[in-house]
C-alpha cells in the first residue's frame, strides 16, 4: 500500500504539471508511436479495405445489418458520458475530491465522442454522403428526415460534442495562463493563443466561475438526453426485446456505469505513468468512484431484471422467444458473462478495503468494461437474430476486420488521449490548489501578462 | 409566388385531414395461397427484370443473397403428421410503414400512389430501414455486384443497377407502373385501366396466384379479391396497414 504523501504546495502542482507537458521522455514517444502504429493498422487500414469492398467486410448479413460497429458506437458515446455529466454533477455539488480528476475525466469525454462519430462513419454504407443526414440548405431542396431516431441521434451528439468542447476549453484556459507563463518558444506563443488574454483578475475569475456553472448546467440534461436518443435508434423500432420503454434510462445508467468504471482506469494509468500525479489522485478518488460504481451496478442490475419481467409479462409469443434467445441461445455465454461482469463482480465494492486498492479496481473496472461491450453487443445481436417472421432468423458473428477495427478504436483513443496529456495540463491547478491549506507565509497573486 | 406564400400553400396542402392517405392510385396486391404451388417461377421473374445480382455461393451461405420476393417455408407438425407450408414474401408497402420513419435521409418514402419506394441514390446506407421492417424484405448491397460477359447484356435498362452500399428492396416493379401511367396519359385516358400493369412476378406466375392492381377502382380485380372471407394480412397485429393480402389456404380434411 502507498504511503499518504507529503502534501504537496502551490509551487509543486506547477511544477509537476508543467513539466508533464515539457519534458518528454523516450516513453512517451515510444507510447504514442506504438499507438499511432496500431491506429493506421488496425482502424484505418481495414477500414479503407471495407470502402473499397464494401460493408460485405464486415460480419453482417441478413437479417442482422446492424453489428459491432453500432454496439461500438454506443459503447464510446456511453464512455463518454461520464466524464463531463461526473464533473458537472460534481462540481455544482462543490465536491471537492473532483477536482484532481476531472480535467481528464472531461478529456476522455470529448474523445470518446469523437471515435464514437467516426464509428458512425465507420459504420454507414455509403459514408461519403453522411452530409445529407445534417440539416443546411442545398440544391436538391431536400430536407433530411426530422421523424427518425437517427437524426435525432446526429443532432444530439452535435450538441453533447459542441457542449463538451466548450466546458472542457473554458475550465482550461486559467490553467493554460499558467503554463503560457513558465514555457518559451512555440509553446509560449500556442498557449497565448489558447489561454485568449488570460491575466487572472477579479472580474475575469468571476465571469468564468459564473459562465462555469452556467455551462455545467447545461450539460446535465444534455448528457442525459444523448443517451437516451441513442436507446431511441433501438426502442423506437418494433424489434421485439429492442421495443421497450425502459431503454432510455437504461442507456443513461449504463453509459455512466461504464464511463465511470472508464475513468477508474485512466485515473490509475495516470497516476502510474505520470510522473508526481500520485499525490492527487489518491486513495480518497478510487474511494469514491468505487462507491459510484456499486451504485450503479445496483441501478443497471434492477433495469436488467425489469426488462426480463417486461419481456415475459408481455405474453407475446415473440417476446418469449427474444427472452429465451437471449438467455439460452447461441450468445447466452456472452450474456451470463456480462452479467458476472456487471452485476455480480462490482458487488465487491462494498469493502471499502477493495475500494482502496490500487490494482483490483484497475481490473474491475475493465471487466465492467468488457460487460459493458458485451451488453451492446448483445442488444445489437441477440434481437435482431430473432425476429417475427422465423424464416429470417439468423446469426451473427464478427468478422476479422471488424475485430480489428475494435482494436484499433482504442489505440486511436490513446492516441488521442497521449496528445492530449502534452497540450492540456491534464490536472487542473488553479482547482487542485483550492483544495490545498493556504500557505502562511506568501498570498497567491496571479502573475499578469506573459514574462515576454 | 413569394416563399412566404409558397410555404403557406404548402401548410395548409399538408394540414389537410386524411392528406397521408390520399394516393391517386392505390396499388396493392392479393396472393392467393391456395393456388400458390411455391414453384418460384416470381423469384427468378424478380430477379430477371429487376437487375437483382446473383451473389454466389459464398455470400449466399453468409446470408447475403438478394431475393425481392422469396417462398418461405414453414414446417408444421411432426415427422409422421408434418406438413410443408409456405408463404411468399415481399415488401408488403405498408401505409404505415416503419421504414420510413427511420431514414434519416428520408431515402425512403411514401408516393402519391401508395408504394413504399426506395430512392437508391439518395440511401446512405445505415440499414435501420431493414431492422426496422418486421417482414425483413429489405436487401442491402454488401459489396459490389457484376455480371459476367455477356450476362451484363440482359440487365434490364429501365431499372438501376444498384451499387454497394445501398439498401433495395421490391418496388412493385415501379419502372413498369410508370410506364403504364405515362401510356395512359398519352392515349388521352386519365386513369391506368385494371390489369394494363402488371410486375413481372404477378405476370409470370402459372397459377395466377398473384393478383395486382388499384384499390380505389372498386371493380378492379384486386377490389374484389381483397373482399374475400379468406384474405388476411401477414403480423396485422403490428398496424403496418401492409398493401399486400394474403387469401389463407384452404386446408383438405384429413
Amino acid at each position: 500500500m502507498e504511503p499518504e504523501t507529503n502534501d504537496p504546495q502551490y509551487a509543486d502542482i506547477h511544477r509537476d504539471v508543467v513539466r508533464s507537458i515539457v519534458e518528454t521522455g523516450p516513453k512517451y514517444y515510444a507510447a504514442l508511436a506504438t499507438a499511432i502504429g496500431v491506429t493506421l493498422l488496425c482502424f484505418f487500414f481495414p477500414w479503407f479495405y471495407q470502402l473499397y469492398y464494401g460493408l460485405g467486410a464486415a460480419g453482417v448479413n441478413h437479417p442482422q445489418v446492424w453489428g459491432t460497429y453500432l454496439a461500438s458506437f454506443i459503447f464510446w458515446i456511453g464512455l463518454s458520458h461520464s466524464g463531463t455529466l461526473l464533473s458537472c454533477v460534481l462540481h455544482l455539488s462543490n465536491s471537492a475530491w473532483r477536482k484532481a480528476m476531472y480535467r481528464s475525466a472531461e478529456a476522455m469525454t470529448l474523445f470518446s465522442l469523437m471515435v464514437a462519430a467516426t464509428f458512425v462513419l465507420v459504420h454507414l454504407g455509403r459514408p461519403w454522403f453522411i452530409h445529407w443526414a445534417l440539416p443546411y440548405p442545398n440544391q436538391m431542396e431536400m430536407w433530411p428526415n426530422f421523424r427518425s431516431p437517427l437524426l435525432f441521434d446526429v443532432m444530439a451528439i452535435g450538441t453533447y460534442l459542441t457542449g463538451s468542447s466548450i466546458f472542457i476549453y473554458m475550465g482550461s484556459i486559467p490553467d493554460f495562463a499558467a503554463v503560457r507563463d513558465r514555457t518559451t518558444g512555440w509553446r509560449n506563443t500556442m498557449y497565448t493563443l489558447l489561454s485568449l488574454g488570460w491575466r487572472g483578475t477579479d472580474t475575469e475569475w468571476h465571469r468564468l466561475h459564473w459562465a462555469y456553472t452556467f455551462l455545467a448546467v447545461l450539460i446535465i440534461p444534455l448528457a442525459v438526453s444523448v443517451h437516451s436518443i441513442v436507446s431511441w435508434d433501438f426502442a423506437l423500432s418494433i424489434v421485439p426485446a429492442l421495443h421497450q420503454t425502459i431503454f432510455a434510462p437504461y442507456f443513461v445508467v449504463g453509459a455512466i456505469f461504464s464511463g465511470t468504471a472508464g475513468i477508474v482506469t485512466v485515473m490509475f494509468v495516470l497516476r502510474k505513468y505520470m510522473e508526481g500525479f500520485d499525490q492527487y489522485i489518491t486513495k480518497v478518488h478510487f474511494d469514491n468512484l468505487g462507491k459510484l460504481l456499486l451504485v450503479l451496478s445496483l441501478i443497471w442490475t434492477y433495469i436488467n431484471v425489469l426488462e426480463l419481467f417486461t419481456g415475459w409479462y408481455s405474453g407475446t409469443s415473440t417476446e418469449y422467444e427474444a427472452l429465451n434467445y437471449k438467455l439460452f441461445g447461441y450468445y447466452a455465454p456472452l450474456y451470463w458473462e456480462m452479467i458476472l461482469f456487471c452485476a455480480v463482480a462490482p458487488l465487491l465494492c462494498i469493502s471499502k478495503r477493495f475500494r482502496t486498492s490500487f490494482v483490483p479496481m484497475l481490473i474491475l473496472s475493465i471487466a465492467v468494461n468488457i460487460g459493458m461491450y458485451t451488453e451492446r453487443f448483445l442488444i445489437v445481436g441477440t434481437s435482431l437474430s430473432r425476429q417475427y417472421l422465423p424464416d429470417a432468423w439468423g446469426v451473427y458473428v464478427p468478422s476479422l476486420v471488424e475485430l480489428s477495427i475494435i482494436l484499433g478504436s482504442f489505440a486511436l483513443f490513446v492516441t488521442l488521449f497521449l496528445v492530449f496529456v502534452k497540450i492540456f495540463p491534464s490536472i487542473s491547478m488553479y482547482e487542485v490548489k483550492e483544495t490545498m491549506v493556504i500557505p502562511a507565509a506568501e498570498p497567491v497573486v496571479p502573475k499578469e501578462g506573459s514574462p515576454t | 409566388m413569394s416563399i412566404l406564400e409558397r410555404f403557406i400553400e404548402g401548410w395548409k396542402k399538408y394540414r389537410k385531414p386524411g392528406y397521408y392517405d390520399e394516393f391517386d392510385y392505390h396499388w396493392a396486391m392479393t396472393i392467393d395461397l391456395d393456388q400458390c404451388t411455391g414453384c418460384e417461377a416470381c423469384v427468378t421473374a424478380c430477379q430477371a427484370e429487376n437487375n437483382l445480382p446473383i451473389v454466389g455461393e459464398k455470400a449466399f451461405a453468409e446470408g447475403r443473397e438478394v431475393k425481392w420476393i422469396r417462398i418461405e417455408r414453414y414446417w408444421e407438425g411432426e415427422y409422421p403428421d408434418i406438413k410443408l407450408r409456405f408463404i411468399p414474401m415481399l415488401c408488403q408497402h405498408c401505409d404505415a410503414a416503419p421504414c420510413e420513419t427511420v431514414c434519416p435521409v428520408s431515402a425512403t418514402y411514401h408516393n402519391q400512389d401508395g408504394l413504399n419506394t426506395q430512392i437508391y441514390n439518395r440511401c446512405i446506407g445505415t440499414r435501420s430501414c431493414a431492422v426496422y421492417c418486421p417482414y425483413e424484405v429489405r436487401y442491402f448491397n454488401f459489396n459490389d455486384h457484376h455480371w459476367d460477359s455477356p450476362l451484363e447484356q440482359q440487365l434490364n435498362p429501365d431499372v438501376t443497377v444498384r451499387e454497394k452500399g445501398v439498401m433495395e428492396k421490391c418496388t412493385f416493379c415501379i419502372q413498369r407502373i410508370r410506364q403504364a401511367k405515362d401510356d395512359a396519359k398519352d392515349d388521352g385516358r386519365r386513369r391506368v385501366r385494371d390489369g394494363e400493369v402488371q410486375p413481372a412476378c404477378v405476370q409470370t406466375c402459372p397459377t395466377q396466384a398473384l393478383v395486382f392492381g388499384d384499390r380505389k377502382d372498386p371493380e378492379s380485380q384486386v377490389s374484389k379479391s381483397l373482399n374475400n372471407p379468406r384474405a388476411y394480412r401477414v403480423l396485422e397485429e403490428l398496424n403496418t396497414d401492409p398493401s399486400v393480402v394474403y387469401l389463407k389456404k384452404v386446408d383438405a380434411k384429413g
